[in-house]
């Protein structure tokens, strides 16, 4: 479950014009909902309402449909993410191999809940299922950067490597 | 755009230099001394094989190598676990879990020096007398690789190898010289059935596709690449190492059902697989063999791909359709079926990657060739994603009617740290788990339902002694809680009541009645839901329910958990005789449940310490810090 506190939204200029590029250049697709919406999300990071108005304004779609949507696929996001986004792989084979743990261990060490953002803004944490590196299993993504073979132990010292 | 004889001759040229990645082939003729092949899958890349390649460029171009060495970033090989994977060839050797450091030695001893560096080769195969190639290791040898067969062995974003490897060579016949009712009769009689879960039989929908609708003026062709089921990622390897594959089948399967537009669904948490992707249409495009009129034929068709946003129910063939229009990706009635009212309500077929990469094969090789691998019902070969507690994670392709025990025991190498097979999961959040007694019974389609289980896509995921099926029960529940669309009550309503009982049950606060009912509930939500998500749901308790009772049984009479993993059920407990009174579980109690008691330790001056088991929050810090192993959990 996403974080229920409320963010101010600041999106630019420059950011809105990205989004009507991208608006312009799918006007013509069928089913280019999707694809606005991705990236959508790419351009902000996230999909507040106000990012759901401009696109429902733009592309003559009821905003109900739109916001229908995008709660729900796993990858749209209503809320932004930490500076540093942990992702736990609870797909099977990583949680055979104690990944439930890492993610319990996290929340424990964040002081947050699965889906929720640290109050300074720096990690968030989410469950995501397999990222298909299973030969490393359990695994966990900061941001980019992947850690596999991991045990409960590693973790402060790999938040610690991020400022 | 190239014209046949062109391709043709590409094919010609390439074919000789592809044959040096194969140890001993005689047809091998190559401008470069060696082929140097770097894993650049997920899990390799994951484990650091970009940084391997930009150091093996870097030191080829010290020693001024370029012009003899081939570097080329392939696809997965397979053998995940010992990631990330070289291979130089023509010798073979398999070089496993190296870093870049180690690239300066590899360049200065092998490929100047000629040695191979036997210390950084994988062990198995190192001999006495010198090395052996992959395809001689136990992983490798009973696997037969169709779907798989230019994974790990070509580099995927350049056309021209999979041309080399006869790719659109399928395409190009199927143009000249069969109409689409043959294809659909060689696909028919090949009896391929699709590898995305069902076993359908895939000729059967195309014949469908084609027929059903005779006046059609548009058709479509999808491809299922939202591989959902968490640990299986076959589909995402193929797309990896050999995107063409996919474009050619569906080219295939457009001309044969009359359709000129196809879709990949793909997911978007697949990064690299989309990349490669994208490159492989611009590529397809650019030689002409997507587009308008391919090959100087009246037949035209190309692909577009679109992302999924993360959800498991557009598996679901109808949920994915309506996902690609642009909705909630919710499933709904059938009939009427696809092949009548698909995508934007047009005739569509859907297939899965997987099915898609064994019908250039098909066509070339024959119906008969295909049919000629497998068991009566199920044809061909199956791809595996082994995981979980085996020691050869990986990709795995096998002949169908192999069993549990070759794929577990020879080619996955057994279970690791020396416990004991338990259970072993096929069919993903579909699927169900399979029990010791059926070790040896050949998997297919229908032995696995037969059993309790489903193929499903492939994920095999090996458990032992020390998980909990109750909790794996529950694990998969939360899933389905998590994915279900909520259109139809059964499933939305249903699979949040079964892991409710499941969460009782592994609390201890369940009866014997509790576990008559759940049976029940499963056997409602599978009969009423709408789409195979909530149909499945079930499988994955009623397997366990059926196989491992007891240990349902242990969980709500004993209120115990057998394998030591529902938390709820522990008890801690340190063992006076084997305590010497050190104090470390007490120092690392995050609760300071742990003191000394007033019962003697093995040490002379101090008791034992004892677990205040009405503080202990079972986290198991004290057992991992015990060093004479005095306490025990139960």
């Amino acid at each position: 479950m996403a974080k229920k506190t409320t963010v101010p939204f600041n999106g630019t200029a420059q950011q809105a014009e990205q989004l009507m590029a991208v608006i312009a250049e799918h006007r013509d697709d069928r089913g280019a909902l999707m694809p606005v919406l991705q990236k959508a999300q790419d351009i902000y990071g996230y999909l507040p309402i106000e990012v759901q108005k401009i696109i429902s304004d733009e592309m003559e779609i009821p905003l109900e449909k739109i916001y229908g949507v995008v709660t729900f696929y796993a990858q749209f996001s209503l809320f932004p993410k930490g500076k540093y986004n942990i992702s736990v792989c609870l797909g099977t084979a990583c949680y055979v191999k104690g990944s439930g743990d890492l993610y319990d261990k996290l929340q424990e060490i964040l002081k947050i809940g699965g889906g929720e953002c640290t109050a300074d803004g720096k990690f968030s944490l989410e469950a995501c299922r397999c990222i298909g590196a299973c030969g490393l299993a359990p695994v966990m993504t900061v941001n980019e950067d992947v850690y596999g073979r991991l045990t409960t132990d590693q973790l402060e010292g790999i938040l610690a490597k991020y400022e | 755009m190239k014209s046949l004889q062109e391709i043709q001759a590409i094919r010609d040229q390439m074919h000789p230099e592809l044959e040096l990645r194969h140890v001993g082939s005689k047809e091998a003729n190559s401008k470069y001394e060696r082929h140097v092949l770097i894993c650049g899958g997920t899990g390799c890349t994951s484990s650091g094989s970009l940084a391997i390649e930009k150091a093996l460029h870097e030191e080829i171009d010290k020693a001024g190598l370029h012009d003899k060495i081939q570097v080329v970033k392939t696809g997965c090989f397979g053998l995940c676990a010992l990631g990330p994977i070289m291979i130089v060839y023509p010798s073979g050797a398999f070089y496993s879990r190296i870093s870049a450091e180690n690239i300066p030695q590899i360049v200065q001893e092998h490929l100047i020096g000629g040695k191979p560096v036997k210390e950084l080769l994988y062990d198995e195969t190192v001999t006495d007398d010198g090395i052996k190639g992959l395809n001689e290791t136990s992983f490798y040898k009973k696997q037969h690789r169709v779907a798989l067969r230019n994974c790990g062995n070509i580099n995927p974003e350049d056309i021209t190898e999979y041309i080399g490897k006869d790719g659109y060579q399928a395409l190009a016949k199927v143009i000249n010289e069969m109409s689409p009712e043959d294809v659909i009769q060689t696909v028919l009689d090949s009896g391929l059935r699709g590898r995305g879960g069902g076993g359908f039989p895939t000729g059967m929908k195309w014949k469908l596709a084609r027929t059903i609708v005779p006046d059609a003026d548009q058709k479509y062709v999808c491809c299922n690449a939202d591989e959902g089921d968490p640990g299986a990622f076959m589909d995402r390897s193929v797309l990896e190492g050999d995107p063409h594959v996919v474009l050619e089948a569906m080219a295939i399967a457009g001309y044969a059902i009359g359709a000129s537009q196809g879709y990949i669904y793909v997911r978007a948490e697949y990064p690299i697989a989309v990349d490669r992707l994208r490159i492989a249409i611009a590529q397809a495009r650019e030689y002409g063999v997507l587009g308008k009129n391919i090959f100087g034929s009246d037949f035209s068709f190309d692909i577009d791909l679109r992302l999924g946003a993360g959800a498991f129910v557009c598996g679901e063939e109808t949920a994915l359709m309506t996902s690609i229009e642009g909705n909630r990706g919710e499933p709904r009635p059938r009939p009427p079926f696809p092949a009548e009212k698909g995508l934007y309500q047009k005739p569509t077929i859907l297939n899965n990657v997987e099915t898609y990469a064994n019908i250039p094969q098909i066509i070339l090789n024959g119906a008969q060739w295909f049919a000629d691998l497998g068991t009566e019902k199920s044809k061909g070969t199956k791809v595996f994603a082994l995981g979980g507690k085996i020691k050869n994670t990986g990709l795995v392709e096998v002949p169908m009617g192999t069993t549990l025990r070759e794929v577990i025991e020879e080619i996955g190498g057994g279970i690791p740290n020396g416990k004991k097979f338990k259970a072993a999961q096929t069919g993903g959040p579909s699927g169900g788990c399979i029990s010791p007694e059926n070790y040896d019974v050949p998997i297919d389609y229908d032995n696995l339902i037969a059993i309790g289980s489903m193929m499903g896509s492939g994920g095999l995921i090996v458990m032992d002694e020390d998980n909990c099926m109750v909790d794996i029960a529950k694990f998969f529940l939360e899933f389905t809680v998590d994915e279900s669309c909520g259109k139809c009550t059964p499933c939305r309503i249903g699979t949040k009541r079964m892991y409710e009982m499941l969460d009782k049950i592994t609390k201890g606060q369940a009866s014997l009645e509790d576990l008559d009912k759940l049976e029940e509930l499963c056997y409602y939500i599978k009969a009423n839901s709408l789409c195979g998500l909530g149909q499945t749901a079930p499988n994955p308790v009623l397997s366990t329910l059926k196989n491992f009772r007891n240990e349902y049984e242990a969980h709500v009479v004993d209120k115990k958990c057998p394998a030591g993993v529902c938390k709820d059920l522990l008890m801690f407990q340190i063992h006076p005789e084997k305590c010497v009174a050190c104090g470390l579980c007490a120092k690392n109690c995050p609760v300071n449940a742990i003191a000394e008691g007033d019962v003697p330790s093995k040490n002379p001056k101090r008791n034992a310490f004892v677990i205040d088991t009405t503080k202990c929050i079972k986290c198991g810090a004290c057992m991992d810090n015990c060093r004479p192993k005095a306490i025990t959990k139960g």
